[in-house]
């Protein structure tokens, strides 16, 4: 990936993601805050889903179908971020799976996988950031996602910018790189099985004494959100990019109240 | 101990497991053991990563030139005065395997850990034909004991409690004094052994599978930590190993390099205790050894996987790794799964074998969270393996009506960027209306498989995409 010359300004389009974009969407501000702060100039082309949940469903046909839109719609910016390491490492990963036989379209797919990024490594890995301008009182657990993880190799990023925000104390919880449960259409198709993962990683989560719950990925963060509050748990969860933007202040993930100062 | 599968009702067996509790329950003693011994023994070894990508590159070759190493192999075998038998499919493989019992007059065959005689339905066949099959693995024993199948390739009781093994040994052997400790895996191991030593020297066959078959030489391979597949197979007067076809690797050399990474990513070991080489009966000068030796290699569906996008699974080595830190092995055990190979080397192994309309549910159950595949030494593609048997059953449309309604649905809104800007604007607005002043959702309508086990939160209320225009115009 040739980087521009230094002093110009990238142009950053920023994909959302679908859940994002209907739950919550200030985790969207958040990321467009941190890229403008490190000096992008952010866009956010039309844009829907990246076809993950055809993709897992085995639905080869709509996934392409779909990847194609998102092709079309983003490869004309320098730099693609998505604050989800699942759709991050689906656009990064298996695009060019997606279109290997395809002559006319493997080279667009490796193309716009080649400069499609998650939020935090681009910061960190590609944008040389070293600090946010941040703070945050109280104790956070950040948990591993496994697409982020695993796909991306997302681990020391998230962990050395939070170790920059002002007051914060980050613990490990036990077993942080261990799947939530969640796994996109497997919450729902397979529930009980579900419901022991997750259940096990609220434990851990409850047990690292945390305050605030971080990851980088909502559909995670949904689903450990949703059983904590089920369990009548205080903790708040977040998506990592609210704290280190400093955008903390809506109500934490599935909790009710107004927006703070 | 059957091999008739019950993988079509995964979901009802997942659940009897999760609500008995004790299959989890057990598991959860141990399933930190395996993940931390492997870590250290992959960390004590800088070079890990280089061996397995030479592993995988050993296996790759050979599955490439399958029918000429097997040929090798088989020309190896005779030269060395043993015998070789091909069996299509499980039946023919059990009735090769009764035959020579037969011939040999055997009554009572002791038998080392193996999962191929497991997938054939061996000891259920051999009884029903009046010999009697002894399990001579600690974890085989027991299950035969309980007259279960096992629920782990490497660790077949790995399901049970300690005190649940103990009340088997005492139900089983009435003589025992009841003071005598049984709470350690060596005590069992020494009570064990007094009941199987008469057995071994009973035995007219012993039977065992193999880890690899060296077509340079036409040796079999076992590796063990407790011995008694060496008793198995040098004391009675046949011995027989029951292999799959892709066991067979080229040379020793080849066979030592996949060795190093096996016990690691199995059990932490650098080697397994006893690794043990046969090659042909027992020559003129040897001391001991059978009399015969028999290999009987099983296809059973695994030749037409050569070719397939499920070639790699070819290359596994059944090391256990993957399910040793499957999140859903975890939960529901290894009987859940329904078959002989559970976790995720049978989400992908099974469906090939036994069909995927009876299987289908395996590959369905995983989260794709990659762990398999990061721990694999063969560097096997799991997940994606998974995501192909999904992609065969949607051609196929076996997967149920409400799961393809639902993706339907949802895909035709993401395929049009305006009606899925308006569709989510309004849906987003409307959750919130419902949601009023709350956080969550206890219950949200058409959501219930979800709400059933944990809340929903509430969308802020506007999408991002219709604030971000907003803001832009400002
Ligand atoms: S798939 Fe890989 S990790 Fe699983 S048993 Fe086979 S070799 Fe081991």
């Amino acid at each position: 990936m040739p980087r521009p010359e230094p002093g110009a300004k990238l142009r950053v389009a920023l994909f959302a993601t679908c859940l994002v974009d209907i739950v919550r969407p200030s985790i969207g501000f958040a990321a467009a805050k941190l890229l403008e702060q490190a000096g992008c100039v952010v866009e956010v082309p039309a844009q829907t889903c990246c076809g993950q949940p055809a993709f897992n469903s085995g639905d080869r046909r709509t996934t392409q179908e779909l990847a194609l839109q998102m092709i079309e719609a983003f490869e004309g910016y320098d730099y693609v971020v998505v604050p989800s390491g699942s759709c991050g490492g689906m656009i990064a990963k298996h695009y060019p799976e997606l279109f290997a036989d395809d002559p006319g379209l493997s080279g667009r797919a490796e193309k716009l996988a080649s400069k499609t990024f998650e939020l935090v490594s681009f910061l960190t890995d590609i944008l040389g950031v070293m600090k946010v301008e941040a703070s945050h009182k109280g104790s956070c657990t950040y948990h591993d996602s496994c697409s982020g993880l695993r796909e991306l190799g997302i681990k020391s990023q998230p962990r050395r910018l939070l170790g920059t925000v002002d007051g914060l104390d980050l613990v490990e919880m036990k077993d942080s790189e261990v799947c939530c449960g969640f796994g996109g259409t497997f919450a729902v198709k397979y529930g009980p099985i579900s419901d022991q993962i997750v259940s096990e990683k609220c434990a851990n989560i409850e047990a690292s004494g945390a305050k605030t719950l971080l990851a980088g990925d909502l559909g995670c963060l949904l689903n450990m959100a949703g059983k904590l509050s089920r369990m009548g748990s205080e903790i708040e969860v977040r998506h990592v990019a609210e704290v280190l933007a400093d955008m903390a202040n809506e109500p934490a993930i599935g909790k009710a109240g107004e927006k703070t100062a | 101990m059957s091999s008739r599968p019950t993988s079509h009702t995964f979901k009802d067996n997942a659940a009897k497991a999760i609500q008995d509790g004790g299959v989890p329950r057990a598991l959860k003693n141990v399933r930190q053991n395996f993940i931390d011994k492997r870590v250290k023994a992959v960390e004590a070894l800088p070079e890990f990563e280089a061996l397995r990508e030479s592993a995988k590159e050993i296996k790759n070759h050979t599955l490439e030139h399958l029918d000429l190493y097997l040929e090798r192999y088989e020309q190896k075998v005779k030269e060395s005065g043993g015998h070789v038998h091909f069996a299509v499919d499980a039946a023919e493989a059990r009735a090769i395997v009764l035959d020579i019992c037969r011939k040999a007059g055997a009554r009572t065959v002791t038998k080392g850990k193996s999962m191929i005689t497991e997938e054939i339905g061996l000891n259920a066949h051999l009884e029903a034909n009046g010999v009697v099959p002894v399990e001579t693995d600690l974890g085989e024993y027991i299950i035969q004991l309980r007259g279960e199948a096992p629920s782990h390739i490497i660790a077949p009781a790995v399901h049970l409690t300690k005190d649940q093994i103990e009340a088997d040994f005492r139900r089983v052997h009435t003589n025992l004094d009841p003071k005598r400790d049984l709470t350690e895996k060596t005590s069992l191991l020494t009570e064990a052994r007094t009941m199987l030593r008469e057995k071994f020297l009973v035995a007219d066959v012993g039977i065992t599978g193999a880890n690899f078959l060296i077509a340079e030489t036409g040796t079999s391979v076992i590796v063990t930590n407790e011995g008694n597949g060496d008793l198995t197979q040098l004391l009675p007067r046949v011995h027989v190993v029951v292999a799959s076809i892709e066991k067979v690797v080229p040379t020793l050399e080849d066979t030592s390099q996949i060795l190093r990474v096996l016990a690691r990513s199995a059990t932490g070991q650098e080697m397994s205790v006893y690794t043990t080489l046969s090659t042909g009966p027992r020559r003129a000068t040897d001391v001991d050894g059978p009399e015969e030796y028999h290999v009987v290699l099983l296809d059973n569906g695994r030749s037409a996987m050569l070719g397939t996008e499920f070639q790699d699974m070819l290359r596994c080595i059944r090391c256990a790794a993957c399910m040793n830190h499957c999140p859903v092995y975890h939960q529901i055990g290894g009987h859940a799964y329904g078959w002989i190979y559970p976790g995720p080397m049978g989400s992908v192994l099974t469906p090939s074998l036994i069909g995927v309309d009876k299987a289908g549910h395996l590959p369905n159950a995983s989260t794709f969270c990659g762990r398999c595949e990061s721990v694999c030494p063969m560097k096997i593609p799991l997940p994606k393996m998974m995501r192909h048997w999904r992609e065969r059953e949607f051609e196929r449309n076996l997967n149920p009506a409400v799961a393809r309604y639902g993706l339907g649905f949802w895909a035709f809104f993401a395929k049009k960027p305006w009606l899925y800007r308006l569709s989510t604007r309004l849906a987003a607005k409307s959750m919130k209306l419902l949601g009023r002043n709350k956080g969550s959702f206890q219950s949200l309508p058409g959501a219930g498989a979800w709400t059933q086990y944990r809340d929903f939160a509430v969308p802020e209320g506007e999408t991002f995409q219709a604030k971000w225009k907003k803001r832009a115009a400002k």
